[in-house]
C-alpha cells in the first residue's frame, strides 16, 4: 500500500513536468498551419505554456499537432510518426479536417486523424482561432497532469495487466 | 482572328476533323482520336500555328449528357439522362487546351472515346508538360495514354481501385489503407 502511495506521487511528480514541457510534432498537412505559426508567434506565444518548440523529428517529441487534411494516401505516413514518437505521447487534432473530415467528404480525405491514431483533444474550427488552441493546450495540460491521456491509459493498464499476470 | 487556327486545321485534316465550332470566342475542333498526334504536331510545329504553350489537357465523362455535338445555337448540353449509353457512344471526350504566345490565338481540342476503346497517343512526347496531366487524367478517369513514358496514377495511391472522377464511381466511397482498432479502448 506504501509503495501504492509513493508511486502514484512519484507519476503525479512526473505528470507535472510533463505539462509543462510538451514538444510537438507539427504534421503540417494544409492551411491550418498558417494558424499554427500564429499560435507559435510572439502575439499568441505559445511558449507561455512550455510547449514553444517543434521538434521535427518524432522520435524526440511527445505531442503530435495534427494540422490539416488527412488523406487516406497520408493515413500510413501518419500512424508510422505516431508509432515512431516517445513514449508517454499525445495527440491534438487542428481543426475540423483533422477531426472529422471536415467538409472534404469524398472518396481521398480520411475522415478524422482518430481514424488512425488515438485522438485526445480536438479543436474545431476551420481554421480555429489561436485562442482555441491555447484552451486547447490546456485542457491536454489538464489530461496530462490527470494522467487520462490515451497512451498514459494504455500504460496504466499494460502495467496492471503485467503485475496481474506475475503475481 | 477568330477561326483562322480552325479553317487551317479543316483545309490541312479534312474528315480527321470531326466538327468545329467558335462558340463565345473559344475555337473547339473535335479531331478523331486516328489522327490527334499529327494535328498536334502540326499545331506545334507550324509556324502559322506555333502553339508553344499547353495549358492543360483533361477528360469529360459525358455519362448521362447527350453527347459531344456542341453547337453554338445550343450552347448548353440537355441532360438526357440514359439508363444506359448505346454500345459505340462516346462516353468521354479528352480535352486540350492549347495557346500560342506568338501569334496570341488558342484552341481547344476534343476527342471523343467510347468505353471500351478508352484509350489515345500521348502528347507528351510534344509538350513534355502534358507527362503529368495525362497521368493525372489517367488516375482520374481511366484514359490510357499510348506511348506514354511513365503511365502511373499521380494522386491516388497504387492501391486504389477504379478511377474516381469517373460519373459512376461513388464520390463518397473510400478505399482506406490504413485503419486503428479501437478493440483496446
Amino acid at each position: 500500500m506504501g509503495l501504492e502511495i509513493a508511486t502514484t506521487k512519484l507519476e503525479d511528480a512526473a505528470n507535472w513536468g510533463r505539462k509543462f514541457s510538451l514538444f510537438t510534432y507539427p504534421f503540417v498537412t494544409a492551411c491550418c498551419g498558417m494558424e499554427f505559426m500564429s499560435v507559435a508567434a510572439p502575439k499568441y506565444d505559445i511558449a507561455r505554456f512550455g510547449a514553444e518548440f517543434p521538434r521535427f523529428s518524432p522520435r524526440q517529441s511527445d505531442l503530435l499537432m495534427v494540422v490539416g487534411t488527412i488523406t487516406e494516401r497520408q493515413g500510413p505516413i501518419l500512424k508510422r510518426v505516431y508509432d515512431q514518437m516517445a513514449e508517454p505521447k499525445w495527440v491534438i487534432a487542428f481543426g475540423v479536417c483533422a477531426s472529422t473530415g471536415g467538409f472534404y467528404q469524398n472518396y481521398s480525405a480520411m475522415p478524422g486523424a482518430d481514424q488512425v491514431i488515438p485522438v485526445d483533444v480536438y479543436i474545431p474550427g476551420c481554421p480555429p482561432r489561436p485562442e482555441q488552441v491555447l484552451d486547447a493546450l490546456i485542457l491536454l495540460m489538464k489530461k496530462v497532469q490527470e494522467g487520462r491521456g490515451h497512451s498514459q491509459v494504455r500504460h496504466k493498464r499494460e502495467r496492471l495487466a503485467a503485475r496481474g499476470e506475475g503475481g | 482572328m477568330a477561326g483562322a487556327v480552325l479553317e487551317a486545321l479543316r483545309a490541312r485534316f479534312g474528315g480527321a476533323i470531326l466538327e468545329t465550332t467558335s462558340a463565345y470566342g473559344d475555337d473547339v475542333a473535335v479531331v478523331k482520336r486516328e489522327s490527334l498526334h499529327e494535328v498536334a504536331a502540326f499545331l506545334r510545329d507550324d509556324p502559322a500555328m506555333a502553339m508553344s504553350y499547353p495549358c492543360y489537357c483533361t477528360c469529360v465523362d459525358y455519362l448521362g449528357m447527350e453527347l459531344l455535338t456542341i453547337s453554338p445555337t445550343t450552347p448548353l448540353a440537355v441532360p438526357a439522362i440514359p439508363s444506359s449509353l448505346p454500345e459505340e457512344a462516346p462516353r468521354y471526350a479528352m480535352v486540350y487546351e492549347l495557346r500560342s504566345i506568338k501569334h496570341r490565338h488558342r484552341i481547344r481540342i476534343k476527342v471523343p472515346l467510347t468505353e471500351g476503346d478508352l484509350k489515345v497517343q500521348t502528347l507528351s512526347d510534344l509538350w513534355p508538360a502534358f507527362n503529368w496531366l495525362e497521368r493525372e487524367t489517367f488516375d482520374m478517369y481511366g484514359v490510357a495514354f499510348e506511348g506514354h513514358p511513365d503511365l502511373r496514377r499521380i494522386f491516388m495511391y497504387d492501391e486504389f481501385i477504379g478511377h474516381p472522377l469517373r460519373k459512376d464511381y461513388p464520390k463518397e466511397r473510400r478505399q482506406p489503407l490504413v485503419r486503428r482498432e479501437f478493440s483496446d479502448e
